[in-house]
């Protein structure tokens, strides 16, 4: 009787520490990817949900580096706006709905890369005054239209604060002063490049694969 | 004293040395300079004069150190030759462009259709 009812508490005491267990995020699935195999990426001017008009360029002008350091040609983002814009397109929104086959004729690329900025700003919570930039993105295939990849990625200024406190006025009036000092220096900026890193570095689970020219192409 | 203490000495000397290599960055593929702020001063209307010299000091630093600048770099400089009127300037970073990363031709030919008149 003693036995069954410790090994009762055992069995009930690893049933608990098993739901402790943090699962991994699902695995994606990069058939896809590997089979499209592309060379070149074509950036889209981002599509802007945030309350910040400055977000759009502010992130555009900072995907290049973790997409070529991972091994990609990324076509210059700037003659890629001007292009669009000459030709009557200067909305996210609209550039983001024009056939995956078209863009290939035009710009030449094998993917091309849909990016949505959900957060970038200053928040103030009373307390503190945190500048976050959020986005996700998306990898299509523009020879077939298939979406090779997806993924979200979000920075905070936050991450790096150190508050050192002087009571709750103290808090109050830094808060506010990082408030008025975050919108005034564009710290959206500097809080996007580490977005934009987190978001298209090659090299972690989930991210993009290694393009042709990194070394550690195909080691992925 | 000395005698005795230079083995050891040896070993901190190597394990300082070792540290200190694992404290450099790793090398990037490309020398990226002022690309990305300068782009974004281009996003923001700022005089396409002082992104010139700045890109152009880049270049310069680049060659330098014997590296390669990034996709589009050069592209991005001949656009500003052109906004400035220097088209031969701006035909030979676009064919230059084109040379380093022969993938971006659809898309060079495409523009060096528009800047040769």
């Amino acid at each position: 009787m003693r036995h069954t009812f410790r090994l009762m508490i055992c069995l009930m005491a690893a049933a608990l520490l098993s739901a402790c267990v943090s699962h991994p995020p699902a695995k994606l699935d990069y058939t896809a990817y590997k089979q499209s195999n592309p060379r070149t990426i074509l950036v889209l001017p981002p599509l802007n949900n945030s309350p910040d008009v400055n977000a759009s360029y502010s992130v555009l002008s900072q995907l290049s580096y973790p997409l070529a350091e991972s091994g990609y040609y990324v076509l210059p983002v700037a003659l890629v706006d001007a292009t669009f814009k000459q030709n009557g397109l200067t909305v996210a929104g609209d550039i983001h709905q024009v056939a995956p086959a078209k863009l290939r004729e035009i710009f030449g690329a094998d993917a091309a890369l849909y990016v949505t900025i959900s957060k970038y700003g200053s928040t103030y919570t009373v307390l503190d005054s945190v500048t976050v930039v959020t986005a996700s993105a998306r990898l299509v295939d523009l020879r077939s239209g298939v979406e090779l990849w997806k993924g979200h990625a979000s920075a905070s200024s936050a991450e790096n604060q150190n508050n050192s406190g002087g009571g709750l006025v103290g808090m109050l009036i830094s808060a506010a002063i990082r408030q008025v000092a975050n919108n005034l220096s564009d710290s959206g900026h500097d809080v996007a490049g580490v977005t934009s890193l987190r978001l298209l570095s090659a090299g972690h689970p989930n991210g993009l694969l290694f393009g042709p020219h990194s070394p550690r192409y195909g080691t992925d | 004293m000395m005698k005795a203490n230079t083995p050891r000495l040896a070993l901190l000397v190597a394990a300082c040395s070792l540290l200190a290599a694992c404290a450099q960055a790793p090398k990037t593929l490309y020398q990226w300079e002022a690309y990305q702020p300068q782009v974004y001063e281009h996003f923001k209307g700022q005089s396409p004069q002082q992104q010139i010299t700045e890109l152009e000091k880049g270049l310069e630093r680049i060659a330098a150190k014997g590296n390669v600048p990034p996709p589009g770099y050069r592209a991005h400089l001949g656009m500003l030759y052109a906004e400035t009127g220097r088209d031969d300037l701006a035909l030979q970073q676009l064919q230059a462009e084109k040379a380093a990363f022969p993938e971006s031709a659809v898309y060079i030919d495409f523009l060096l259709k528009k800047y040769q008149k």
